[in-house]
């Protein structure tokens, strides 16, 4: 493969995923029309969904879904030692994401729900990163695959890739949306980060913040801002807790 | 010649979840054959607990990476009917052809990228572009096709944004369905060379008596609501979807499993296809007919070539709804409505087989119980009977290991299981 005179290697990919949907890696077999240009950047080396080739030699390793039962820390582990890069992919491995809203209620009952009085192994669900150390996080509900192609490029090319430090509103405007605040809604694009091109907000549905954060921030400010305009604070707060993307806020507000 | 052997597939590749496939062969014979599924639960009926119905489908629809059109429209049928809110009908063809895109892309992706590479002999998609292009080729643009026609009417194909409780939040442009329209015009032939291609294909002869169980409303053929029915003439209102499903756990699974009349029942697309055979258009009846296909059929393995009977009705139902929306001044599409307090099953067709949420609210909308039943938890026990009787016809055959090996590996992608659906 050659790109600007220079050749390059395949990378070494390999993708594994934990307690999730595994949307985000459905999202690699998107996009069509580019996807066997894609694949000619890559060397699948284990990628179960998709392939029945199981290799363990590989650089990249994509880490879909949270961690939920301890055979799934282990099998982590072993791959954080194989990857050179370990990617956080997707809200779960990045945040815990949805799976973190069972962890406000009694372990016991949440068993006996759903399984009555078969035992079932279950541990509060958590990301990626209370276990290993994670090189890069792409998150999002599901992940962008228009970003995950910049990322996977920006590492065969060995070029620096970095996640927009700004917020969805950013996008949302550049849109030309009506704010979702206008309308009433509680939408958490001011204080969430950009990179989906507000997807959300241009349905005309508020943003929950699956890209957790964005950088520099102002929690205050944005309470204020639901506040001022009448809105509900416990919208807000349910808003808030949905992908665990902003446990800082949450604890911040006590 | 008498021979023992173990089959242990850990974590069965090229499907959707964590499921283990475990035979055991003594002195020639069966000893054991399993199902066994390891995914890690969820616990989505707890996540919901407490929360708003209008956020509730947002949540639901992270049960699936792959249906998660059909999860948000199960739960926001459910919520509808509890609340007593009746959408306008432009929502609901909106929604209808939002289903039809991921049913086409869901189908698609398991025809082409999980199921074509046994047929082929290779371990992934992978090697057939080289090998056969203009059949991959086939299968992207179907299934790019089926993920247009979700973007185009719920925003995105995972995780829908613009369908919510009392209709739809925002309705495509006329623009954008002339766009789509075309485009559906244009790909036509890619079904054709598809079917071209699946002919060419030998499928296992396999037959298993099964009950199978769908949707069906009568008047057109199955994707949102209606009666469930049976192919051994069972047929029952929507809300009695317990009655249908019986749920209960076994030790090796942590996916539950479920039965009707006998000890097992399969949902999908050929329990569709035999349970509403006369509602398929006529494009899809011709396409079922070169393959020999008719109702009732019994072998598993046909559930293959079902998908893309319905590849062909869905395509055909589109253009028909896109023509219908073209017509519609397409403003009436989203109705507000009063949180009360109430319960009721929604239930949906999604790619793999029947879908049931049931929903119940308090007097402020929050969810206050929930109960969801996943077509793979549906399949389970078929699964594993049907890999029992496999094996044991295999080896009177007097297949090797790496035969039944492979068999039983085809047999349990023909379900094209959602695993960690099934576990949510």
């Amino acid at each position: 493969m050659n790109h600007l005179g220079f050749e390059l290697e395949k990378i070494k990919i390999a993708s594994f995923d934990f307690t999730c949907c595994e949307g985000c890696q459905l999202q690699l077999a998107n996009r069509e029309s580019n996807l066997p240009d894609f694949l000619a950047l890559l060397d699948i080396r284990n990628f179960r969904e998709i392939s029945s080739e199981r290799l363990d030699d590989y650089d990249i390793a994509l880490v879909e879904g949270s961690i939920t039962r301890s055979d799934e820390i282990k099998r982590l582990k072993s791959i954080r030692e194989k990857a050179k890069v370990l990617v956080a992919f997707g809200a779960c491995a990045c945040f815990g994401g949805v799976n973190v809203l069972k962890n406000k209620f009694p372990q016991e009952e949440t068993i006996r729900t759903v399984y009555k009085d078969k035992l079932v192994e279950t541990m509060p669900a958590a990301k990626i990163s209370d276990f290993v150390t994670v090189d890069y996080s792409i998150p999002g509900c599901p992940v962008s695959k228009k970003e995950v192609e910049e990322v996977v490029v920006g590492l065969v090319t060995r070029s620096l890739v970095t996640l927009p430090k700004y917020p969805v509103c950013v996008e949302c405007k550049q849109r030309l949306n009506t704010c979702l605040f206008d309308l009433g809604e509680v939408c958490l694009g001011p204080i969430s980060r950009a990179g989906c091109d507000a997807v959300c907000p241009s349905g005309k549905t508020p943003c929950l913040g699956c890209r957790g954060p964005a950088d520099g921030i102002n929690y205050a400010s944005f309470t204020e801002l639901v506040r001022d305009k009448g809105l509900s604070l416990e919208e807000m707060r349910e808003k808030l807790a949905f992908y665990n993307g902003f446990e800082d806020y949450l604890s911040h507000e006590g | 010649m008498k021979v023992d052997f173990n089959i242990d597939i850990h974590h069965l590749p090229r499907v959707e979840g964590h499921g283990d496939i475990r035979i055991s062969v003594r002195d020639g014979k069966l000893a054991e054959a399993k199902w066994a599924v390891v995914e890690t639960p969820r616990f989505f009926e707890m996540m919901v607990k407490g929360m708003s119905a209008e956020r509730t489908p947002f949540l639901t629809s992270r049960i699936c990476g792959i249906c998660s059109i059909s999860h948000t429209l199960a739960s926001i049928r459910s919520l509808e009917r509890a609340m007593q809110i009746t959408p306008p009908e432009t929502a609901r063809i909106i929604r209808l052809l939002a289903m039809h895109g991921e049913t086409l892309q869901s189908h698609a992706l398991h025809l082409f990228f999980l199921a074509a590479p046994d047929f082929m002999g290779t371990p992934s998609v992978v090697p057939l572009l080289q090998s056969h292009p203009e059949v991959v080729e086939a299968g992207l643009m179907l299934k790019e096709l089926g993920n247009e026609l979700s973007i185009a009417t719920c925003g995105r194909a995972t995780h829908p944004v613009s369908l919510v409780l009392g209709g739809v939040s925002k309705t495509p442009s006329k623009q954008r369905l002339a766009e789509i329209r075309q485009m559906i015009a244009d790909r036509r032939p890619m079904l054709d060379r598809a079917t071209e291609f699946f002919m060419t294909l030998t499928i296992p002869d396999f037959v298993r008596e099964t009950e199978f169980i769908s949707l069906r409303d009568g008047e057109s053929y199955p994707f949102i609501g209606g009666n469930l029915v049976s192919t051994d003439g069972v047929v029952r209102d929507e809300n009695d979807y317990l009655l249908m499903t019986n749920e209960y756990t076994v030790d090796f699974s942590t996916s539950k499993f479920t039965k009707v009349s006998r000890e097992s029942s399969a949902a999908g697309a050929l329990a569709r296809f035999n349970n509403n055979y006369d509602q398929l258009h006529p494009r899809a009846k011709e396409a079922a007919a070169a393959f020999g296909l008719q109702p009732v059929c019994h072998n598993p393995f046909m559930n293959n070539i079902a998908q893309l009977v319905e590849c062909h009705h869905i395509v055909a139902s589109a253009e028909a709804i896109i023509d219908q929306l073209l017509d519609d001044d397409l403003n009436d599409f989203r109705i507000g409505y009063e949180p009360k307090a109430g319960a009721a099953t929604g239930a949906v067709e999604a790619p793999r087989g029947v879908l049931y949420h049931y929903m119940e609210t308090s007097d402020e909308g929050k969810v206050v119980k929930a109960d969801c039943i996943i077509p793979t938890t549906q399949n389970n026990a078929n699964i594993h009977h049907d890999l029992h009787a496999l094996a044991e016809q295999a080896l009177a055959q007097g297949k090797g290991e790496k035969e039944v090996e492979k068999l039983c590996e085809m047999l349990v992608r023909s379900y094209d299981p959602c695993i960690s659906c099934s576990v949510h």
